[in-house]
């Protein structure tokens, strides 16, 4: 193999699992270092930085930083039950704990730039465009259909999961550095908004339409036969506030765990969710299956919906076929009738969650923005730009429903667009991260990270009392962590972010740090070809998503290999190196956002 | 040195031996010794070859005297029997355990002062008398705890770090133990494990004194230019002269090899060593030609390394004494003590 480029900004930022995970790319082991040391402003506004809605997500990200984080796979075979390090909840400490953070936030632009953006929608891919593009002097129109902000993040996502102030102070943040903001205002033409002259447009309106379920019996049972999402929205504006007491939610991904939870709330006492899939293919995330199923809600695996039965128009129930997984020649999994007769379930009312689409009924699709077969607009999908280079999609409308942490990732993209569009830059020339690498040695083993690792398995966030948040559908489920727990849960945390960093010239191969590493990362062998090499190190590095760090040739003639799978990043190894070949180096990535760091070239005498 | 202890965590696919436990279960507490210390990759080699033949740690007693060296067997083998013996004084203590217990497995660590210099007397009567034993020096050339002086083995000529000249012949452990007998005669180097391994592996399996001098520079005193016993000299001047596999029983052996490559010695335990030949002509089994050969490369200033004696029909100290097969720790005071009658015959035949 060659030696490793680590001067790549890739290199060491993929060994930061959850960060490179991370649709935002949040510096994760910073915010939670800061958290270990009770600065919780400051972990805040790191999060706030990067993910902008870090109370919200630390509720309710789908957190795709979680099943990479290496603590997980560290884990394996030491003990019961490999976990993750709790990083969406230790968000969560942060911006509980935070305090007053106003102060650090910044000030709307003293003077305006004289370019106007409009927005459509103010969900969360909307509002990090705002919050990108105000503090920049841009005069950002923000058209929202509802009366106030928050897109999905307030109409759907149940207030036992998010309580609505969290989201008023975090949607204020954004609209307090002067958006322009106009709720109640559902644009019903791209045309005429086109024809409002705007500098740039944002379409951040969402996947706002539910998938029916057209099986006998919908059309004569409809008065008790819901949509999904619009029923959540019902909820939350008020509109239904009771439910019957048997329900089927249909469908198996978190808008069904939504529901049923909801359901569980306004009066279903005997509510179940059916699927047609098994229970491990479901889409909903693991723990809001297991939230589910802890408040005492059945999920019915394998079933297929045939019909809605009811009794001129009541809704008595549904039948269902009962249905096995089976691999094809292909090896592709099917659905195969079990043969068995269809089962019944009686029932008052259903909620039909089983998916989600978008619609953009108000954009013509004469007005220059080019759209696909499957009715999606055509989008570069670096630059979030359409056809019409001037209008960018972000968040659920660009590429179909994702989750919030996605939208924001797409927000601050489209902002970095609309910047570098707006200063006359090519938009494809996407700006470089800000690297920063700053060793960590204070002494000769001393350094300034706390580099001990706990034994801790992953602590539990408590929850309140079954009984008490069944009764009302505003109390909220997840208490937080306390600070003592939060501090014991950061010290899970492996420091993925300080890296060990070697340099060839140092080295004389005393194999010092071979033998100090616990996870027998560090190998010193004849250099080869990467599927070889990786059999024959000190321990086989079996997971090639993970990358080798290889090192220039040693003159013993031999290279030094890293496999940089479960590094604990303990920093034994460069304790342990007498002539520092080894040294433990933080590597702080940050993207870049828009605003002069992302433009390449000198500002044409616009302020910034 | 390090302040934190090794964290518990391993890597996931550690494996486990015949008797249930891993590499990291023979490990001790983490070295205090400087970074970077050939005894810390000894240790690390102890740790692997008992691992990987299957050694129950309770089985083992770990003996060492006084310096760096001997405070190794505090970072292998925790759950072994240890003793810190005075300095130079633990072959004494090792061949009376010995005596008293001949069912563990024997694991005398010394330094090169230790056993050359103030233990010398020691160290050759526990090898002439062919105690049960394996015997390691963690030979660097110099006093390490005590900051660096040469010891007995520098070479005449080579420098201390501050440019001194040794005058003093140095004695060649290797050449010492061959001359007194030891039937297992090895030298390796802390740098290279490969071969370190499997030469402390054969010894365990050999009955009778094992003696295994390993060069192991020290990265404090004796890692300069001018030091012959530094990661860089030896690596220059390291000639092995054989490689070595431990193959525990002779149903395992499948492999084969060019006629007159390899040579294959059967051990009293059915063991078998196979040493793959680099240098031409040598046979391990000929006392006098290892001496010659040691000899040999050391006027050319090289180091032979590799197992260069074995004498695996060679009888160990229990029976030369013809010895109970039952431990003396094991005998209760109706078989040690024969009674008053007994006693008196023995009287009656003084008279
Ligand atoms: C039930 C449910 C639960 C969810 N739970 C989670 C969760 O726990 N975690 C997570 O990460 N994600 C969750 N999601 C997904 C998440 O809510 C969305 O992916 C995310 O909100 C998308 O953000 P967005 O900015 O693209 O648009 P949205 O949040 O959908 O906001 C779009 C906004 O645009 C407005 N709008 C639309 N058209 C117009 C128009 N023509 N004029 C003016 N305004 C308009 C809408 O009123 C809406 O307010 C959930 C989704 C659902 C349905
Ligand atoms: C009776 C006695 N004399 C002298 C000393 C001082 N002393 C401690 S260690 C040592 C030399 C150790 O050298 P070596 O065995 O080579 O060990 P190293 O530290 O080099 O590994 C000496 C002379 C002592 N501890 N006890
Ligand atoms: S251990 Fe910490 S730094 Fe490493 S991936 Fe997990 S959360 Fe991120
Ligand atoms: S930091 Fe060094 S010693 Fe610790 S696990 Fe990683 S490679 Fe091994
Ligand atoms: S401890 Fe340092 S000098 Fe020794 S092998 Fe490792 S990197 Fe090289
Ligand atoms: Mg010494």
């Amino acid at each position: 193999m060659k030696p490793t480029d680590i001067s790549k900004p890739s290199y060491f930022h993929k060994v930061v699992d959850c960060q490179w995970a991370c649709p935002a790319h949040t510096p994760v082991p910073e915010y939670i270092r800061l958290i270990a040391s009770g600065r919780y402003a400051d972990a805040y506004m790191v999060n706030w930085q990067s993910n902008v809605f870090p109370g919200i997500l630390g509720r309710t990200c789908d957190r795709p930083c979680e099943p990479a984080c290496r603590r997980g796979r560290v884990e394996e075979n030491n003990g019961e039950k490999p976990e993750p390090v709790a990083i969406c909840r230790l968000k969560r400490v942060a911006a509980d704990l935070k305090g007053d953070i106003r102060a650090r936030l910044p000030r709307p632009a003293a003077s305006k730039n004289g370019k106007r953006i409009a927005c459509v929608g103010a969900g969360p891919a909307s509002l990090t465009v705002a919050r990108d593009l105000l503090p920049l002097g841009y005069h950002v129109t923000v058209f929202e259909g509802d009366a106030k902000g928050g897109g999905f993040m307030r109409t759907q996502v149940p207030r036992f999961r998010l309580p609505e102030e969290v989201i008023d102070e975090e949607v204020g943040y954004i609209l307090d550095l002067g958006a322009d903001f106009r709720g109640n205002t559902r644009i019903d033409s791209m045309k005429a908004l086109l024809g409002q002259g705007y500098d740039a447009v944002f379409v951040g309106s969402g996947a706002p339409r539910g998938r029916d379920l057209e099986i006998p019996g919908r059309a004569e049972a409809a008065a008790h036969i819901h949509i999904g999402i619009d029923w959540l929205a019902s909820v939350y504006f008020g509109h239904v506030s009771a439910v019957g007491k048997r329900v089927i939610v249909l469908g198996g991904g978190n808008t069904a765990m939504d529901c049923c939870r909801s359901a569980r709330r306004l009066g279903g006492d005997e509510v179940k969710v059916i699927v047609r899939s098994g229970f491990e293919e479901m889409k909903a995330s693991p723990w809001e299956k297991e939230d589910a199923q802890h408040e005492g809600i059945p999920i019915l695996n394998y079933r297929v919906p045939k019909a809605f039965i009811h009794d001129k128009g009541r809704l008595t129930g549904m039948s269902f076929e009962l249905v096995r997984a089976e691999k094809d020649a292909r090896g592709r999994r099917r659905l195969v009738p079990t043969g068995q007769p269809d089962e019944f379930h009686a029932c008052d009312e259903v909620l039909v969650a089983v998916g989600q689409e978008n619609a953009f009924p108000w954009i013509e699709r004469d007005c220059g923005i080019a759209f696909d077969d499957s009715g999606m607009p055509v989008l570069d999908p670096q630059t979030f730009q359409s056809s019409l280079p001037q209008v960018l999609f972000g968040g659920d409308a660009a590429f179909g429903p994702k989750n919030i942490i996605w939208a924001v990732a797409h927000g601050h993209e489209a902002a970095v667009s609309i910047d570098k569009l707006l200063n006359g830059e090519p938009t494809a020339e996407r700006p470089q991260p800000a690297v920063e690498v700053i060793s960590q040695k204070m002494g000769i083993h001393e350094w300034s990270y706390d580099s001990d690792i706990s034994g801790d398995t992953r602590h539990k966030v408590p929850w309140a009392s079954a009984e008490k948040t069944l009764k009302s559908i505003r109390v909220e489920v997840e208490l937080g962590f306390d600070q003592q727990t939060a501090w014991k849960e950061a010290q899970r945390c492996l420091n993925c972010d300080v890296q060990t960093v070697f340099t060839p010239k140092l080295c004389i191969e005393c194999d010092g740090c071979v033998d100090v590493c616990p996870m027998d990362c560090i190998s010193f062998t004849a250099n080869g070809e990467e599927p070889e090499l990786r059999a024959r190190l000190s321990a086989p590095a079996l997971n090639a998503a993970q990358d080798l760090y290889v090192s220039a040739s040693l003159p013993t003639t031999r290279v030094m290999v890293k496999d940089e799978d479960v590094c604990l990043h303990c920093g034994l190894c460069a304790e342990r190196c007498p002539t520092g070949a080894w040294d433990m180096q933080k590597y702080l990535f940050e993207t870049s956002k828009a605003g002069p760091a992302c433009r390449t070239r000198v500002p044409t005498g616009e302020p910034a | 040195m390090t302040y934190h202890a090794k964290p518990k965590l391993h890597h996931p696919s550690l494996a486990r031996n015949a008797v249930g436990l891993t590499r990291r279960d023979y490990e001790g507490k983490v070295s205090t010794l400087c970074a970077g210390c050939g005894h810390d990759s000894i240790s690390a080699a102890i740790i692997q070859a008992c691992w990987e033949l299957d050694v129950k740690p309770h089985r083992v007693a770990k003996l060492s005297g006084i310096g760096c060296s001997s405070k190794t067997p505090d970072y292998f083998l925790r759950n072994a029997h240890g003793f810190n013996a005075v300095h130079g004084r633990m072959p004494s203590v090792l061949t009376g355990a010995n005596l008293a217990n001949r069912e563990l497995l024997y694991l005398g660590v010394s330094g090169d002062g230790d056993s050359a210099s103030i233990g010398i007397g020691q160290f050759v009567h526990s090898i002439r008398r062919g105690v049960n034993m394996v015997y390691i020096v963690e030979n660097n050339g110099v006093y390490g705890l005590t900051k660096g002086q040469f010891s007995a083995t520098a070479d005449q000529g080579s420098t201390s770090k501050r440019g001194v000249v040794n005058a003093d012949q140095p004695i060649d452990l290797v050449g010492l133990a061959l001359q007194l007998g030891a039937s297992y005669v090895a030298r390796g180097f802390s740098g290279d494990k490969q071969q370190l391994v499997p030469l402390i592996k054969g010894a365990i399996h050999h009955r009778g004194a094992a003696f295994i001098d390993v060069i192991s520079p020290c990265v404090a005193f004796n890692n300069h230019a001018g030091s012959t016993k530094s990661y860089e000299y030896v690596r220059q001047h390291n000639e092995a002269v054989n490689r070595l596999d431990v193959i525990p029983c002779r149903s395992e052996i499948s492999v084969e090899y060019p006629e007159g490559s390899v040579v294959e010695v059967e051990q009293h335990d059915g063991s078998v060593l196979r040493l793959r030949k680099l240098a031409a002509g040598y046979d391990p089994t000929d006392r006098a030609a290892a001496l010659n050969l040691v000899l040999a490369h050391d006027s050319r200033g090289e180091v032979a390394t590799g197992l260069l004696f074995v004498d695996s029909a060679a009888h160990d100290l229990h029976q030369h004494l013809n010895t109970t097969e039952v431990p003396f720790n094991r005998l209760d005071a109706a078989v040690l003590c024969p009674g008053a009658a007994a006693l008196q015959r023995i009287n009656e035949g003084l008279r």
